[in-house]
């Protein structure tokens, strides 16, 4: 959050509080008068009524957001593995095909706030993407926003690929489609962002998406989910008013995730937060392995708690031996406050 | 125009003469009403979609501070409705109560945010409105609002007789010693007079501009002083001729000083009922720490307000409960304005009230000026614009001591 002009009140305070006596001149009265004058200005919405659930955790009021009207749903982007359309090559190899349609719409972003994203396939994050080490990719993209669009790949492939200004098709303006076509190189949990200037804009509106390559040797059978750490400014002052893990704020802890005890439990996670410097992940009554960015097969560490920058990733592997609910949020109090927060429920 | 009617008023209105006068006074009024239903009806036809999205606008009017709870009380001076979604208190979303439905514009609404807030901390709150803008609202110190008990409204009370009532009371007893100096000396306690009210009236004014530039400008923000001050200036013109007329009438003597003492009470009442306002507000706040020094600026501030009441009245002197209540007029608006100010402020009206002061005060002050001159003389003697300084400064030294 932002907006804190609050030091020049309180250096009048505490001047106040230092000359208790002659101090109490006219700033008793302006340091003491109940009011202040504020003025928003943003695009249209409607009202959202509702009660606030008095779980003891920061909340919002009104409960859910429409999932349904928004097009997307949290708890399922988290199970949603997209193969694409798949075929076989002369060489052998397997080509999986996507298309991915950027465009502008207003989504509810916290009960009763709207807010008028970008996004990939009508969805925040954009589909996640899965192939195989040594797959051919080729994603179409269509850009049916108003804006230049791209689609950058992190990942190994050709410069023409890349998805940004004065290489290969460059900005997609607005009506344009291009087709980005790379092998799926390394194997880990990789990501796709818009890269057309101002940069930060364009990610913080929710053009971003996971793309997971799996190893040829493919790893143990898990339940398996994706994660994308975002955060949402609403007032466009460059600060974000809102934070979540897929979109939805507190999406989570209103509706925890079902998970099995023992089972393993495979967490693809992603930051692409704008605007904040990090990020971090955090687990309740459990520890993790991680793998970062999922390039290797074993853990580097085994921890309760991991930091991300912007664009950073990694696999956390988790077994849960105990029933019940456990929290994870990020680590920053602020995020966790301000939605990015919720529970996994782990039955028998 | 009926018959009998002078020719020269037939002559005057060429057509329409056999329509009477109120027909004619009411056809454009009509006319007005006609068109302004239809244009809205329509929907303002030809003007098309506004551009831009709504302006959202909401001024935070009150902040009351109950234990585990954050109460607002917010008005939308904007031009379109708002809703409150979501409200986030120190960087964390709390829940809250109110403002179900949108704030219509001027409409005011009352939040109930659930927080556990600390004693003497500093709290943000940032309302997020359905279009995701913010309007932030800082509480610099976090105190409880007192209880509106009885025993709350007998504390203000207090205060107020302290600051308004007993030193205006004190400053009265110059009365005597007044009655005793030579003429010219008299017009030198005049012109302190006339220069501790020009203060009042400076100083009134700039507190309105600036309480009024802080507030909800829904109701017209600085212009609100003006009014105030034209709408107690133009008043007193017309009760003071009302007074005097009246005066005349029955003693047939030009008795003005009497009219004019209760001007100057009336003028001073509105000032400390503005400073009511400030003292009951600021304790609600916890911004104002009460004590001893705070009532002794007051009473050093305020005596001399009673010397400006009794000094025209010199020549002649009323009885003892005339005088008693003039110092009530002056005085026990302190009162009331503590407990307006300690229970339901609103900066508007308490900008309207800092404008009525100032008005008063200047319609004394342009009363009482023809009595600084000396009689067929031109100019000001000496000595009599030493005492319009003496009075600017006893003012401003005072009101350096405390002033709310």
């Amino acid at each position: 959050m932002s907006d804190r002009p609050l030091n020049k009140r309180l250096t009048r305070r505490r001047l106040l509080a230092a000359v208790p006596a002659v101090g109490l001149g006219a700033t008793a009265l302006h340091a003491g008068v109940p009011h202040t004058h504020g003025t928003a200005v943003a695009a249209a919405g409607e009202e959202h009524a509702g009660h606030g659930p008095a779980t003891g955790h920061a909340a919002f009021r009104g409960g859910e957001v429409d999932h349904r009207a928004n097009g997307f749903d949290p708890h399922e982007i988290l199970r949603d593995f997209d193969t694409g359309k798949t075929s076989r090559m002369a060489d052998g190899r397997t080509l999986r095909e996507w298309t991915l349609i950027a465009s502008e719409h207003e989504i509810e972003i916290a009960p009763g706030v709207r807010f008028t994203a970008w996004s990939y396939n009508g969805r925040i994050p954009g589909p996640t993407l899965r192939a195989t080490e040594g797959d051919r990719l080729r994603i179409t993209f269509i850009n049916g926003g108003r804006h230049p669009h791209t689609i950058h790949f992190h990942g190994i492939h050709p410069a023409t690929m890349d998805g940004v200004a004065g290489s290969g098709d460059g900005d997609i303006a607005a009506g344009g489609r291009t087709v980005y076509e790379f092998d799926a190189a390394p194997y880990g949990l990789q990501l796709y962002h818009c890269h057309v200037r101002p940069l930060a804009e364009h990610i913080a509106k929710g053009l971003y998406g996971t793309l997971i390559i799996d190893p040829k040797q493919p790893r143990a059978k898990a339940d398996e989910m994706v994660m994308v750490m975002n955060g949402f400014d609403t007032n466009f002052d460059r600060a974000n008013e809102l934070y979540a893990a897929n979109t939805i704020g507190f999406a989570y802890a209103d509706k925890p995730i079902q998970v099995k005890r023992g089972e393993l439990v495979r967490l693809y996670l992603v930051n692409i937060l704008e605007y904040d410097l990090i990020n971090s992940f955090h687990l309740h009554g459990n520890f993790f392995d991680y793998i970062p960015t999922g390039t290797a097969r074993t853990a580097s560490e085994f921890t309760d708690t991991v930091m991300l920058c912007q664009g950073q990733r990694g696999i956390l592997e988790m077994r849960f031996p105990n029933p019940g609910r456990f929290m994870f949020h990020a680590h920053q109090s602020e995020f966790t406050e301000l939605g990015w927060m919720g529970f996994f429920e782990v039955s028998e | 125009m009926e018959a009998g009617t002078p020719t020269a008023d037939v002559a005057r209105e060429p057509a329409g003469q056999g329509i009477p006068s109120w027909v004619l006074g009411l056809v454009p009024l009509l006319l007005i009403i006609a068109a302004v239903g239809a244009f809205s009806a329509l929907g303002g036809p030809g003007l098309g979609e506004r551009t831009g999205p709504p302006a959202e606008e909401l001024a935070i009017e009150r902040t009351k501070l109950v234990p585990g709870a954050i109460e607002l009380t917010v008005r939308n001076d904007g031009p379109d409705p708002v809703s409150v979604a979501q409200v986030v208190v120190n960087d964390a979303y709390a829940n809250f109560r109110g403002a179900g439905s949108p704030i219509g514009r001027l409409s005011s609404e009352t939040l109930v945010i659930d927080h556990p807030w600390n004693d003497g901390e500093a709290y943000s709150v940032s309302l997020l409105t359905s279009s995701g803008g913010t309007i932030a609202h800082e509480i610099p110190i976090a105190v409880l609002t007192p209880a509106a008990d009885l025993g709350f409204f007998g504390l203000m009370a207090l205060l107020g007789i302290y600051v308004g009532v007993i030193p205006i009371a004190l400053g009265m007893l110059w009365l005597p010693w007044i009655r005793r100096i030579p003429p010219s000396w008299l017009r030198v306690v005049m012109a302190l007079t006339v220069g501790l009210l020009a203060f009042l009236a400076i100083d009134a004014t700039l507190e309105g501009v600036e309480l009024a530039g802080e507030g909800s400008q829904a109701f017209g923000g600085v212009a609100l002083v003006f009014l105030g001050a034209a709408f107690a200036y133009l008043a007193l013109t017309g009760v003071g001729s009302w007074l005097s007329a009246r005066r005349r009438a029955r003693a047939a003597a030009g008795a003005s000083g009497s009219t004019l003492a209760l001007l100057i009470a009336v003028g001073i009442g509105l000032h400390n009922l503005g400073e009511g306002l400030a003292i009951g507000t600021a304790y609600t706040t916890g911004a104002l720490a009460l004590g001893a020094f705070l009532v002794v600026g007051f009473a050093l501030h305020n005596t001399t307000e009673g010397l400006a009441i009794v000094a025209p009245i010199a020549d002649d002197p009323p009885s003892l409960r005339r005088l008693a209540m003039l110092g009530l007029v002056a005085g026990a608006p302190a009162v009331l304005g503590a407990w307006i100010g300690a229970s339901a402020f609103n900066t508007s009206m308490a900008a309207f009230l800092f404008g009525a002061g100032a008005g008063a005060i200047a319609q004394v002050v342009v009363q009482l000026a023809p009595t600084l001159r000396t009689p067929g003389e031109r100019g000001l003697a000496p000595r009599v614009v030493g005492g319009l300084l003496a009075g600017l400064a006893i003012m401003f030294a005072t009101g350096l001591l405390v002033s709310v």
